[in-house]
Protein backbone atom coordinates (compact mmCIF):
# COMPACT_ATOMS: atom_id res chain seq x y z
CA UNK A 1 0.00 0.00 0.00
CA UNK A 2 2.94 2.50 0.18
CA UNK A 3 3.80 1.76 -3.39
CA UNK A 4 4.05 4.37 -6.27
CA UNK A 5 2.81 4.06 -9.84
CA UNK A 6 3.91 6.42 -12.35
CA UNK A 7 2.78 6.93 -15.85
CA UNK A 8 5.23 7.20 -18.79
CA UNK A 9 4.53 8.80 -21.79
CA UNK A 10 5.15 8.63 -25.39
CA UNK A 11 4.83 9.88 -28.85
CA UNK A 12 5.60 9.10 -32.20
CA UNK A 13 7.18 5.65 -31.01
CA UNK A 14 9.82 7.78 -28.74
CA UNK A 15 9.69 8.06 -25.19
CA UNK A 16 9.52 11.29 -24.22
CA UNK A 17 11.86 12.94 -21.94
CA UNK A 18 9.64 13.31 -19.23
CA UNK A 19 9.32 9.64 -19.05
CA UNK A 20 12.69 10.05 -17.05
CA UNK A 21 11.41 12.22 -14.93
CA UNK A 22 8.63 10.39 -13.81
CA UNK A 23 11.00 7.53 -12.76
CA UNK A 24 13.20 9.87 -10.57
CA UNK A 25 10.08 11.42 -8.79
CA UNK A 26 8.98 7.82 -8.03
CA UNK A 27 11.75 6.84 -6.84
CA UNK A 28 12.21 9.68 -4.25
CA UNK A 29 8.97 9.36 -3.35
CA UNK A 30 8.45 5.18 -3.10
CA UNK A 31 12.08 5.95 -0.66
CA UNK A 32 10.04 8.26 1.77
CA UNK A 33 7.23 5.80 1.43
CA UNK A 34 9.62 3.02 1.76
CA UNK A 35 7.55 1.20 -1.23
CA UNK A 36 8.17 0.14 -4.81
CA UNK A 37 8.33 2.30 -7.77
CA UNK A 38 6.14 0.83 -10.64
CA UNK A 39 6.01 2.35 -13.84
CA UNK A 40 3.34 1.67 -16.48
CA UNK A 41 3.70 1.81 -20.70
CA UNK A 42 0.43 2.21 -22.05
CA UNK A 43 -0.06 1.93 -26.14
CA UNK A 44 2.51 1.60 -28.90
CA UNK A 45 5.44 -0.80 -29.07
CA UNK A 46 5.26 -1.36 -25.21
CA UNK A 47 8.10 -3.42 -24.81
CA UNK A 48 10.74 -1.17 -26.38
CA UNK A 49 9.62 1.67 -24.88
CA UNK A 50 9.32 -0.81 -21.40
CA UNK A 51 13.13 -1.47 -22.21
CA UNK A 52 14.15 2.30 -22.75
CA UNK A 53 12.43 3.60 -19.59
CA UNK A 54 14.07 0.66 -17.24
CA UNK A 55 16.66 2.68 -15.73
CA UNK A 56 18.12 2.81 -12.26
CA UNK A 57 14.91 2.78 -9.84
CA UNK A 58 12.65 1.25 -11.12
CA UNK A 59 11.26 -1.66 -9.40
CA UNK A 60 8.32 -3.06 -11.93
CA UNK A 61 7.42 -2.32 -15.01
CA UNK A 62 3.53 -2.89 -16.24
CA UNK A 63 3.22 -3.09 -20.29
CA UNK A 64 -0.45 -1.98 -21.77
CA UNK A 65 -0.37 -3.11 -25.04
CA UNK A 66 -3.62 -1.61 -26.85
CA UNK A 67 -3.10 0.76 -30.06
CA UNK A 68 -0.12 3.14 -31.36
CA UNK A 69 -0.80 6.56 -29.96
CA UNK A 70 -1.95 7.98 -26.66
CA UNK A 71 -5.29 7.78 -26.80
CA UNK A 72 -7.38 9.15 -23.39
CA UNK A 73 -9.99 6.83 -23.28
CA UNK A 74 -8.02 4.42 -23.24
CA UNK A 75 -5.42 5.35 -20.81
CA UNK A 76 -7.99 6.14 -18.49
CA UNK A 77 -9.72 2.73 -18.43
CA UNK A 78 -5.98 0.70 -18.67
CA UNK A 79 -4.70 3.12 -15.52
CA UNK A 80 -7.70 2.32 -13.78
CA UNK A 81 -8.17 -1.13 -13.90
CA UNK A 82 -3.75 -1.09 -13.18
CA UNK A 83 -4.24 0.56 -10.34
CA UNK A 84 -6.68 -1.92 -8.81
CA UNK A 85 -3.77 -4.19 -9.87
CA UNK A 86 -1.20 -2.74 -8.15
CA UNK A 87 -3.03 -0.90 -5.17
CA UNK A 88 -0.10 1.59 -4.62
CA UNK A 89 -0.63 4.53 -2.38
CA UNK A 90 0.39 7.47 -4.91
CA UNK A 91 -0.58 7.50 -8.60
CA UNK A 92 2.05 9.93 -10.32
CA UNK A 93 1.66 11.14 -14.38
CA UNK A 94 2.94 13.73 -16.03
CA UNK A 95 1.98 17.47 -15.57
CA UNK A 96 1.91 17.07 -19.89
CA UNK A 97 -0.86 18.28 -22.64
CA UNK A 98 -1.53 14.46 -22.29
CA UNK A 99 -1.24 14.22 -18.55
CA UNK A 100 -3.92 17.01 -18.25
CA UNK A 101 -5.99 15.06 -20.78
CA UNK A 102 -6.03 11.63 -19.16
CA UNK A 103 -4.74 12.52 -15.13
CA UNK A 104 -7.76 14.45 -13.76
CA UNK A 105 -10.50 11.85 -15.02
CA UNK A 106 -8.36 9.01 -13.71
CA UNK A 107 -8.42 10.76 -10.42
CA UNK A 108 -12.37 11.51 -10.58
CA UNK A 109 -12.68 7.61 -12.07
CA UNK A 110 -10.96 6.24 -8.97
CA UNK A 111 -11.97 8.57 -6.18
CA UNK A 112 -8.85 10.21 -5.55
CA UNK A 113 -7.54 13.59 -4.77
CA UNK A 114 -5.56 15.02 -6.71
CA UNK A 115 -3.35 18.03 -6.80
CA UNK A 116 -1.38 19.04 -10.29
CA UNK A 117 1.85 20.54 -11.59
CA UNK A 118 3.77 19.71 -8.55
CA UNK A 119 7.62 21.36 -8.12
CA UNK A 120 8.52 19.20 -5.07
CA UNK A 121 6.58 16.28 -2.97
CA UNK A 122 7.76 15.20 0.52
CA UNK A 123 5.98 12.43 2.80
CA UNK A 124 6.41 11.98 6.41
CA UNK A 125 2.56 10.55 7.60
CA UNK A 126 1.26 12.24 4.89
CA UNK A 127 1.71 13.37 1.53
CA UNK A 128 2.75 17.45 0.81
CA UNK A 129 2.87 18.88 -2.65
CA UNK A 130 4.73 22.07 -3.37
CA UNK A 131 3.18 23.86 -6.61
CA UNK A 132 3.34 27.14 -7.82
CA UNK A 133 0.35 30.00 -8.11
CA UNK A 134 0.01 33.04 -10.08
CA UNK A 135 2.22 32.57 -12.93
CA UNK A 136 5.44 31.59 -10.20
CA UNK A 137 5.06 34.28 -8.27
CA UNK A 138 4.48 32.20 -4.70
CA UNK A 139 4.77 29.15 -4.05
CA UNK A 140 2.07 26.98 -2.06
CA UNK A 141 1.90 23.87 -0.23
CA UNK A 142 -0.79 21.61 -0.85
CA UNK A 143 -1.11 18.98 2.79
CA UNK A 144 -3.21 15.78 1.39
CA UNK A 145 -5.26 14.70 4.45
CA UNK A 146 -6.08 10.98 2.58
CA UNK A 147 -3.19 8.28 2.47
CA UNK A 148 -3.91 7.79 -1.54
CA UNK A 149 -3.84 10.54 -4.28
CA UNK A 150 -3.13 11.49 -7.86
CA UNK A 151 -0.70 13.99 -8.33
CA UNK A 152 0.97 15.59 -11.48
CA UNK A 153 4.52 16.32 -11.83
CA UNK A 154 6.25 19.74 -13.63
CA UNK A 155 7.82 18.29 -16.25
CA UNK A 156 11.68 19.15 -16.28
CA UNK A 157 11.29 19.52 -12.92
CA UNK A 158 13.43 16.44 -11.80
CA UNK A 159 16.33 14.73 -13.05
CA UNK A 160 15.89 12.45 -15.92
CA UNK A 161 16.82 8.71 -14.54
CA UNK A 162 19.96 7.32 -15.73
CA UNK A 163 21.54 4.03 -15.76
CA UNK A 164 20.37 0.77 -16.61
CA UNK A 165 17.62 -0.90 -14.07
CA UNK A 166 16.25 -4.02 -13.45
CA UNK A 167 12.88 -3.65 -12.93
CA UNK A 168 10.63 -6.63 -13.87
CA UNK A 169 8.27 -6.11 -17.57
CA UNK A 170 5.52 -7.75 -17.32
CA UNK A 171 2.38 -7.44 -19.81
CA UNK A 172 -0.85 -5.98 -17.92
CA UNK A 173 -4.12 -7.52 -19.56
CA UNK A 174 -6.57 -4.64 -19.54
CA UNK A 175 -10.13 -5.04 -20.36
CA UNK A 176 -10.37 -1.93 -22.49
CA UNK A 177 -14.20 -1.55 -23.33
CA UNK A 178 -14.48 -0.29 -26.78
CA UNK A 179 -17.78 1.64 -26.37
CA UNK A 180 -16.42 3.63 -23.60
CA UNK A 181 -13.76 4.80 -26.68
CA UNK A 182 -15.80 7.74 -27.82
CA UNK A 183 -12.38 10.38 -29.24
CA UNK A 184 -10.20 9.30 -31.99
CA UNK A 185 -6.88 10.40 -32.82
CA UNK A 186 -6.93 10.81 -36.43
CA UNK A 187 -3.15 12.15 -37.45
CA UNK A 188 -0.65 14.93 -36.29
CA UNK A 189 0.44 17.96 -37.73
CA UNK A 190 3.65 20.21 -37.04
CA UNK A 191 2.90 24.19 -36.84
CA UNK A 192 4.14 25.56 -39.81
CA UNK A 193 8.06 26.16 -39.92
CA UNK A 194 8.07 29.55 -41.27
CA UNK A 195 11.39 31.26 -43.09
CA UNK A 196 13.30 31.71 -40.01
CA UNK A 197 14.48 28.69 -37.56
CA UNK A 198 14.76 30.59 -34.29
CA UNK A 199 16.70 27.32 -33.22
CA UNK A 200 19.21 28.08 -35.20
CA UNK A 201 19.84 31.45 -33.94
CA UNK A 202 22.96 32.16 -31.88
CA UNK A 203 21.85 35.69 -30.55
CA UNK A 204 18.02 35.83 -29.89
CA UNK A 205 16.20 39.11 -29.03
CA UNK A 206 13.31 37.85 -27.34
CA UNK A 207 9.70 39.76 -26.49
CA UNK A 208 6.84 39.14 -24.11
CA UNK A 209 4.06 41.02 -22.87
CA UNK A 210 5.73 43.71 -21.38
CA UNK A 211 5.78 45.43 -24.67
CA UNK A 212 2.16 46.18 -24.22
CA UNK A 213 1.35 47.01 -27.62
CA UNK A 214 1.68 45.79 -31.38
CA UNK A 215 2.00 49.55 -32.28
CA UNK A 216 5.44 48.92 -29.71
CA UNK A 217 7.01 46.33 -31.95
CA UNK A 218 9.08 48.64 -34.36
CA UNK A 219 10.84 49.55 -31.35
CA UNK A 220 12.02 46.08 -30.47
CA UNK A 221 12.77 45.40 -34.31
CA UNK A 222 14.79 48.36 -34.45
CA UNK A 223 16.88 46.71 -31.61
CA UNK A 224 16.88 43.31 -33.80
CA UNK A 225 18.50 45.48 -37.01
CA UNK A 226 20.91 47.28 -35.28
CA UNK A 227 22.56 44.13 -33.61
CA UNK A 228 21.73 41.55 -36.12
CA UNK A 229 19.34 39.89 -33.98
CA UNK A 230 17.19 37.21 -34.81
CA UNK A 231 13.64 38.22 -32.81
CA UNK A 232 11.78 35.92 -30.82
CA UNK A 233 9.30 35.60 -28.60
CA UNK A 234 7.00 33.87 -25.73
CA UNK A 235 3.75 32.78 -26.40
CA UNK A 236 0.99 36.20 -25.51
CA UNK A 237 3.11 37.64 -28.62
CA UNK A 238 1.86 34.95 -30.81
CA UNK A 239 -1.22 34.13 -29.42
CA UNK A 240 -1.91 38.07 -30.22
CA UNK A 241 -1.43 37.36 -33.79
CA UNK A 242 1.74 40.07 -33.19
CA UNK A 243 4.29 37.60 -34.73
CA UNK A 244 3.93 34.13 -36.64
CA UNK A 245 4.00 30.92 -35.02
CA UNK A 246 7.78 30.22 -35.87
CA UNK A 247 8.79 32.47 -32.99
CA UNK A 248 7.45 31.03 -30.44
CA UNK A 249 9.70 29.93 -27.63
CA UNK A 250 8.22 27.62 -25.16
CA UNK A 251 7.10 24.19 -24.63
CA UNK A 252 4.35 24.33 -27.21
CA UNK A 253 6.62 26.49 -29.38
CA UNK A 254 10.59 25.92 -30.45
CA UNK A 255 13.45 24.85 -28.06
CA UNK A 256 16.25 27.45 -28.54
CA UNK A 257 19.77 27.24 -27.56
CA UNK A 258 21.27 30.74 -28.70
CA UNK A 259 24.84 32.14 -27.22
CA UNK A 260 22.67 34.67 -25.74
CA UNK A 261 19.15 35.09 -25.01
CA UNK A 262 17.87 38.72 -23.96
CA UNK A 263 14.68 37.84 -22.53
CA UNK A 264 12.78 41.75 -22.68
CA UNK A 265 9.82 42.08 -20.69
CA UNK A 266 9.58 38.15 -20.41
CA UNK A 267 8.19 37.42 -17.17
CA UNK A 268 9.80 33.87 -17.40
CA UNK A 269 6.69 31.77 -17.22
CA UNK A 270 7.22 27.75 -17.13
CA UNK A 271 6.12 27.14 -20.57
CA UNK A 272 8.53 29.48 -22.15
CA UNK A 273 11.17 28.43 -19.82
CA UNK A 274 11.21 24.96 -21.09
CA UNK A 275 12.16 26.53 -24.49
CA UNK A 276 14.72 28.94 -23.29
CA UNK A 277 16.88 27.78 -20.32
CA UNK A 278 19.44 25.99 -22.22
CA UNK A 279 20.59 29.13 -23.47
CA UNK A 280 24.50 29.97 -22.65
CA UNK A 281 23.99 33.19 -21.51
CA UNK A 282 20.33 34.83 -20.55
CA UNK A 283 19.77 38.66 -20.13
CA UNK A 284 16.77 40.03 -18.57
CA UNK A 285 15.67 43.34 -19.00
CA UNK A 286 12.19 43.49 -16.39
CA UNK A 287 10.71 45.70 -14.19
CA UNK A 288 8.80 43.28 -12.17
CA UNK A 289 11.95 42.06 -9.46
CA UNK A 290 9.97 39.28 -8.47
CA UNK A 291 9.40 37.88 -11.86
CA UNK A 292 10.55 33.95 -12.05
CA UNK A 293 13.34 35.16 -15.08
CA UNK A 294 15.46 36.72 -12.67
CA UNK A 295 16.15 32.90 -11.18
CA UNK A 296 17.33 32.28 -14.80
CA UNK A 297 19.32 35.53 -15.66
CA UNK A 298 22.94 35.50 -15.89
CA UNK A 299 22.73 39.24 -16.02
CA UNK A 300 19.91 41.67 -15.98
CA UNK A 301 18.32 44.93 -16.07
CA UNK A 302 15.87 46.11 -13.57
CA UNK A 303 14.08 48.69 -15.41
CA UNK A 304 11.52 50.13 -17.69
CA UNK A 305 12.10 48.09 -21.32
CA UNK A 306 10.63 51.53 -23.09
CA UNK A 307 13.63 53.85 -21.59
CA UNK A 308 16.67 51.11 -22.46
CA UNK A 309 16.15 49.26 -25.34
CA UNK A 310 15.94 53.14 -27.78
CA UNK A 311 18.93 53.88 -25.34
CA UNK A 312 20.46 50.64 -26.23
CA UNK A 313 19.51 51.04 -29.87
CA UNK A 314 22.14 54.63 -29.75
CA UNK A 315 24.68 51.83 -28.15
CA UNK A 316 24.49 50.71 -31.34
CA UNK A 317 24.11 53.34 -33.37
CA UNK A 318 20.88 51.81 -34.65
CA UNK A 319 17.52 54.54 -35.35
CA UNK A 320 14.87 54.91 -32.49
CA UNK A 321 11.64 55.02 -34.33
CA UNK A 322 8.79 57.32 -33.58
CA UNK A 323 5.66 54.70 -31.26
CA UNK B 1 -28.24 24.34 -29.01
CA UNK B 2 -26.78 25.40 -26.17
CA UNK B 3 -23.26 25.91 -24.91
CA UNK B 4 -22.07 26.57 -21.23
CA UNK B 5 -18.70 28.39 -20.90
CA UNK B 6 -17.61 28.16 -17.83
CA UNK B 7 -16.03 31.50 -16.85
CA UNK B 8 -13.86 32.53 -13.40
CA UNK B 9 -12.17 35.87 -12.32
CA UNK B 10 -8.56 35.65 -11.72
CA UNK B 11 -6.58 37.94 -9.18
CA UNK B 12 -3.37 39.22 -10.95
CA UNK B 13 -0.66 39.71 -8.65
CA UNK B 14 1.47 43.24 -8.94
CA UNK B 15 5.00 43.45 -9.13
CA UNK B 16 5.54 44.52 -5.51
CA UNK B 17 3.15 42.68 -3.21
CA UNK B 18 3.37 41.34 0.60
CA UNK B 19 2.13 38.53 1.83
CA UNK B 20 0.05 38.16 5.37
CA UNK B 21 -2.14 35.42 7.00
CA UNK B 22 -1.38 32.50 4.75
CA UNK B 23 -2.18 34.63 1.04
CA UNK B 24 -1.57 37.50 -0.51
CA UNK B 25 -2.51 40.69 1.12
CA UNK B 26 -6.05 41.92 -0.82
CA UNK B 27 -4.35 45.51 -1.98
CA UNK B 28 -2.01 43.91 -4.53
CA UNK B 29 -4.78 42.10 -6.71
CA UNK B 30 -6.27 43.15 -9.37
CA UNK B 31 -9.32 40.86 -10.83
CA UNK B 32 -9.84 40.05 -14.17
CA UNK B 33 -11.24 37.57 -16.79
CA UNK B 34 -9.30 34.86 -16.51
CA UNK B 35 -7.07 35.17 -19.89
CA UNK B 36 -7.72 31.44 -21.27
CA UNK B 37 -11.35 31.65 -20.38
CA UNK B 38 -11.46 34.78 -22.65
CA UNK B 39 -10.50 32.20 -25.65
CA UNK B 40 -13.61 29.94 -24.42
CA UNK B 41 -16.25 33.15 -24.45
CA UNK B 42 -15.09 33.92 -27.97
CA UNK B 43 -15.36 30.74 -29.50
CA UNK B 44 -18.79 29.95 -28.01
CA UNK B 45 -19.81 33.64 -29.41
CA UNK B 46 -18.17 32.84 -33.17
CA UNK B 47 -20.09 29.42 -32.66
CA UNK B 48 -23.74 31.57 -32.01
CA UNK B 49 -22.57 33.46 -34.97
CA UNK B 50 -22.19 30.70 -37.58
CA UNK B 51 -24.50 28.52 -36.28
CA UNK B 52 -28.78 28.75 -35.80
CA UNK B 53 -30.56 28.98 -32.66
CA UNK B 54 -26.91 28.95 -30.54
CA UNK B 55 -27.35 30.04 -26.70
CA UNK B 56 -24.66 30.56 -25.11
CA UNK B 57 -24.42 30.45 -21.30
CA UNK B 58 -21.86 31.40 -18.79
CA UNK B 59 -21.37 30.01 -15.44
CA UNK B 60 -19.25 31.00 -12.77
CA UNK B 61 -18.30 30.28 -9.07
CA UNK B 62 -17.29 33.42 -7.77
CA UNK B 63 -18.55 36.52 -5.26
CA UNK B 64 -20.04 39.77 -6.25
CA UNK B 65 -17.60 41.22 -7.38
CA UNK B 66 -17.40 38.99 -10.09
CA UNK B 67 -20.36 39.86 -11.57
CA UNK B 68 -18.07 42.98 -13.59
CA UNK B 69 -16.66 40.14 -14.82
CA UNK B 70 -19.30 38.52 -16.11
CA UNK B 71 -21.30 41.41 -17.72
CA UNK B 72 -17.73 41.63 -19.69
CA UNK B 73 -18.36 38.42 -20.98
CA UNK B 74 -21.99 39.53 -21.56
CA UNK B 75 -21.18 41.93 -23.40
CA UNK B 76 -19.03 40.08 -25.89
CA UNK B 77 -21.63 38.19 -26.62
CA UNK B 78 -22.74 35.73 -23.83
CA UNK B 79 -26.56 35.43 -24.11
CA UNK B 80 -26.78 34.94 -20.24
CA UNK B 81 -24.68 34.10 -16.81
CA UNK B 82 -24.93 31.70 -13.41
CA UNK B 83 -23.27 32.87 -10.44
CA UNK B 84 -22.82 30.76 -7.70
CA UNK B 85 -22.27 31.90 -4.33
CA UNK B 86 -23.64 32.11 -0.52
CA UNK B 87 -22.22 32.18 2.94
CA UNK B 88 -20.70 28.73 3.22
CA UNK B 89 -18.63 29.13 -0.29
CA UNK B 90 -17.57 32.81 1.41
CA UNK B 91 -16.57 30.80 4.20
CA UNK B 92 -14.55 28.52 2.77
CA UNK B 93 -10.94 28.83 2.55
CA UNK B 94 -9.62 26.71 -0.55
CA UNK B 95 -11.93 25.52 -3.02
CA UNK B 96 -9.90 22.19 -4.74
CA UNK B 97 -10.78 21.02 -8.26
CA UNK B 98 -13.34 18.64 -7.28
CA UNK B 99 -15.86 21.08 -5.78
CA UNK B 100 -15.39 23.36 -8.46
CA UNK B 101 -16.18 20.68 -10.66
CA UNK B 102 -19.05 19.05 -8.37
CA UNK B 103 -20.48 22.91 -8.61
CA UNK B 104 -20.07 23.58 -12.24
CA UNK B 105 -21.70 19.91 -12.48
CA UNK B 106 -24.66 20.89 -10.70
CA UNK B 107 -25.02 23.54 -12.79
CA UNK B 108 -24.57 21.81 -16.19
CA UNK B 109 -27.26 19.07 -14.85
CA UNK B 110 -29.73 22.06 -14.60
CA UNK B 111 -28.55 23.94 -18.01
CA UNK B 112 -28.52 20.30 -20.11
CA UNK B 113 -25.84 22.03 -21.79
CA UNK B 114 -24.48 20.30 -25.87
CA UNK B 115 -20.69 21.49 -25.67
CA UNK B 116 -19.09 22.88 -22.34
CA UNK B 117 -15.85 25.64 -22.58
CA UNK B 118 -13.59 26.03 -20.06
CA UNK B 119 -10.52 27.61 -19.80
CA UNK B 120 -7.18 25.33 -20.16
CA UNK B 121 -5.89 26.38 -16.68
CA UNK B 122 -6.88 29.46 -14.81
CA UNK B 123 -4.23 32.29 -14.50
CA UNK B 124 -4.42 32.52 -10.75
CA UNK B 125 -4.27 28.62 -9.23
CA UNK B 126 -3.21 27.08 -12.51
CA UNK B 127 -4.79 23.54 -11.53
CA UNK B 128 -5.61 22.74 -15.15
CA UNK B 129 -8.13 19.74 -14.43
CA UNK B 130 -11.25 21.27 -13.63
CA UNK B 131 -12.75 20.71 -17.40
CA UNK B 132 -11.50 17.26 -17.76
CA UNK B 133 -12.64 16.48 -13.78
CA UNK B 134 -16.14 18.24 -14.51
CA UNK B 135 -16.58 15.78 -18.00
CA UNK B 136 -15.70 12.85 -15.83
CA UNK B 137 -18.29 13.40 -13.58
CA UNK B 138 -21.28 14.44 -15.68
CA UNK B 139 -20.63 11.58 -18.27
CA UNK B 140 -19.56 13.76 -21.10
CA UNK B 141 -16.13 13.03 -24.03
CA UNK B 142 -14.00 15.61 -23.29
CA UNK B 143 -10.72 17.22 -24.83
CA UNK B 144 -8.00 19.25 -23.30
CA UNK B 145 -5.70 22.10 -24.62
CA UNK B 146 -7.84 22.35 -27.68
CA UNK B 147 -6.28 25.13 -30.23
CA UNK B 148 -8.37 24.80 -32.90
CA UNK B 149 -12.40 23.60 -33.17
CA UNK B 150 -14.67 22.60 -35.94
CA UNK B 151 -17.80 21.83 -34.82
CA UNK B 152 -20.04 19.09 -36.82
CA UNK B 153 -23.57 19.85 -35.21
CA UNK B 154 -25.47 17.44 -37.56
CA UNK B 155 -22.62 14.62 -36.87
CA UNK B 156 -22.65 15.34 -33.19
CA UNK B 157 -18.75 15.48 -33.45
CA UNK B 158 -16.13 18.17 -32.57
CA UNK B 159 -12.71 17.77 -34.86
CA UNK B 160 -9.82 19.66 -32.26
CA UNK B 161 -6.65 20.39 -32.73
CA UNK B 162 -4.57 19.37 -29.11
CA UNK B 163 -1.93 21.89 -29.01
CA UNK B 164 0.56 19.12 -27.84
CA UNK B 165 4.45 20.41 -26.78
CA UNK B 166 7.36 20.94 -29.58
CA UNK B 167 5.40 22.67 -32.20
CA UNK B 168 3.28 19.15 -33.01
CA UNK B 169 -0.71 19.55 -32.81
CA UNK B 170 -3.02 16.10 -31.74
CA UNK B 171 -5.91 16.09 -34.35
CA UNK B 172 -9.19 14.54 -32.61
CA UNK B 173 -12.62 13.98 -33.82
CA UNK B 174 -14.78 13.58 -30.11
CA UNK B 175 -18.56 12.81 -29.72
CA UNK B 176 -20.54 15.67 -28.18
CA UNK B 177 -22.10 16.38 -25.82
CA UNK B 178 -17.81 16.76 -25.00
CA UNK B 179 -16.16 19.52 -21.96
CA UNK B 180 -13.56 20.97 -24.18
CA UNK B 181 -10.42 22.78 -22.16
CA UNK B 182 -9.39 25.91 -24.48
CA UNK B 183 -6.19 27.01 -25.11
CA UNK B 184 -5.13 30.42 -25.57
CA UNK B 185 -4.71 31.82 -29.54
CA UNK B 186 -7.44 29.39 -30.37
CA UNK B 187 -8.88 32.97 -31.80
CA UNK B 188 -8.69 36.54 -31.28
CA UNK B 189 -11.08 37.32 -28.57
CA UNK B 190 -13.10 40.92 -29.28
CA UNK B 191 -13.32 43.91 -27.45
CA UNK B 192 -16.26 44.81 -26.07
CA UNK B 193 -18.33 47.33 -27.41
CA UNK B 194 -19.72 50.17 -26.13
CA UNK B 195 -23.10 48.54 -27.17
CA UNK B 196 -22.05 45.40 -26.16
CA UNK B 197 -21.47 47.01 -22.71
CA UNK B 198 -24.77 48.77 -22.31
CA UNK B 199 -26.48 45.58 -23.78
CA UNK B 200 -25.21 43.18 -21.34
CA UNK B 201 -26.67 44.83 -18.30
CA UNK B 202 -29.88 44.14 -19.38
CA UNK B 203 -29.00 40.49 -20.08
CA UNK B 204 -29.88 37.92 -17.18
CA UNK B 205 -27.14 36.97 -14.28
CA UNK B 206 -28.78 34.50 -12.44
CA UNK B 207 -27.17 34.10 -8.17
CA UNK B 208 -27.75 30.73 -7.21
CA UNK B 209 -26.74 29.17 -3.84
CA UNK B 210 -25.58 25.83 -3.26
CA UNK B 211 -29.08 25.00 -2.08
CA UNK B 212 -30.61 26.28 -5.50
CA UNK B 213 -28.01 23.62 -7.55
CA UNK B 214 -29.26 20.64 -5.47
CA UNK B 215 -26.09 20.79 -3.34
CA UNK B 216 -25.22 21.48 0.26
CA UNK B 217 -21.82 22.50 2.45
CA UNK B 218 -21.00 18.56 2.42
CA UNK B 219 -19.97 19.43 -1.65
CA UNK B 220 -16.97 21.62 0.11
CA UNK B 221 -15.44 19.23 2.33
CA UNK B 222 -11.73 18.35 0.78
CA UNK B 223 -8.70 16.39 1.59
CA UNK B 224 -6.64 18.75 0.43
CA UNK B 225 -4.87 21.88 2.49
CA UNK B 226 -3.39 24.78 1.53
CA UNK B 227 -1.13 24.59 4.28
CA UNK B 228 1.27 27.81 3.03
CA UNK B 229 2.41 30.17 0.49
CA UNK B 230 5.27 32.67 0.05
CA UNK B 231 7.40 33.51 -2.60
CA UNK B 232 10.41 31.21 -3.46
CA UNK B 233 13.74 31.85 -2.72
CA UNK B 234 15.00 33.38 -6.20
CA UNK B 235 17.99 30.63 -7.24
CA UNK B 236 19.33 33.59 -9.56
CA UNK B 237 22.27 34.67 -8.86
CA UNK B 238 22.35 37.54 -11.85
CA UNK B 239 25.00 40.09 -11.83
CA UNK B 240 22.47 43.14 -11.93
CA UNK B 241 23.64 46.20 -13.88
CA UNK B 242 22.73 49.50 -11.77
CA UNK B 243 22.20 53.19 -13.26
CA UNK B 244 20.12 55.33 -15.29
CA UNK B 245 19.11 53.84 -18.64
CA UNK B 246 21.87 55.17 -20.49
CA UNK B 247 24.59 53.72 -18.33
CA UNK B 248 23.33 50.11 -18.06
CA UNK B 249 22.38 50.04 -21.75
CA UNK B 250 25.98 51.09 -22.17
CA UNK B 251 26.72 47.92 -20.15
CA UNK B 252 24.89 45.27 -21.98
CA UNK B 253 26.23 46.70 -25.13
CA UNK B 254 29.86 46.32 -23.81
CA UNK B 255 28.85 42.45 -22.90
CA UNK B 256 27.49 41.83 -26.22
CA UNK B 257 30.12 43.17 -27.91
CA UNK B 258 33.23 41.44 -25.49
CA UNK B 259 30.75 38.55 -25.92
CA UNK B 260 31.55 38.61 -29.83
CA UNK B 261 27.68 38.06 -30.68
CA UNK B 262 27.68 42.42 -31.92
CA UNK B 263 30.15 43.52 -34.20
CA UNK B 264 28.84 47.25 -34.46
Amino acid sequence: MSDVLAITEHRRGELRDVSLEMVSAGRDLADQTGGDLHLAVVSGDVDALADDVNREGADAIHTVEYGEEFNHDVYTQAIEQLYAEVDPQFLLAPNSVNGMDYAPAVAEGLALPLVTDAIDLAYDDGLTVTREEYGGKVETTIDVEEDHAAVTIRPAEWPQAEGTGDAAIEAFDADIDESEIKSTVTGYEEVAGGDVDISEADFLVSIGRGIDEEENLPLIEALVEATDATLSSSRPIVDNGWLPANRQVGQSGKVVTPDVYIAIGISGAVQHVAGMKGADTIVAINTDPNAPIWDLADYGIEDDLFDVVPALIEEFGGEVPDL
Amino acid sequence: MKILVTVKEVAEVEDEFEISGGDIAEQYLEYDLNEWDDYAVEEAVQISEDVDDVEVVTATIGPERAEETIRMALAKGADRAIRVWDDDLEADSYLDVDSKAELLAAVVEEEAPDLVLTGVQAGDEANGATGVTLAEKIGFEWAAVVNQLDLDVEGGVANVHRELEGGVEELTEVESPAVLTIQSGINEPRYASLRGIRQAQSKPLDVKTLGDVGLDASVLESSLNQTDLYEPESEGDATVWSGDAEETAGELAAFLRDKGVVEA
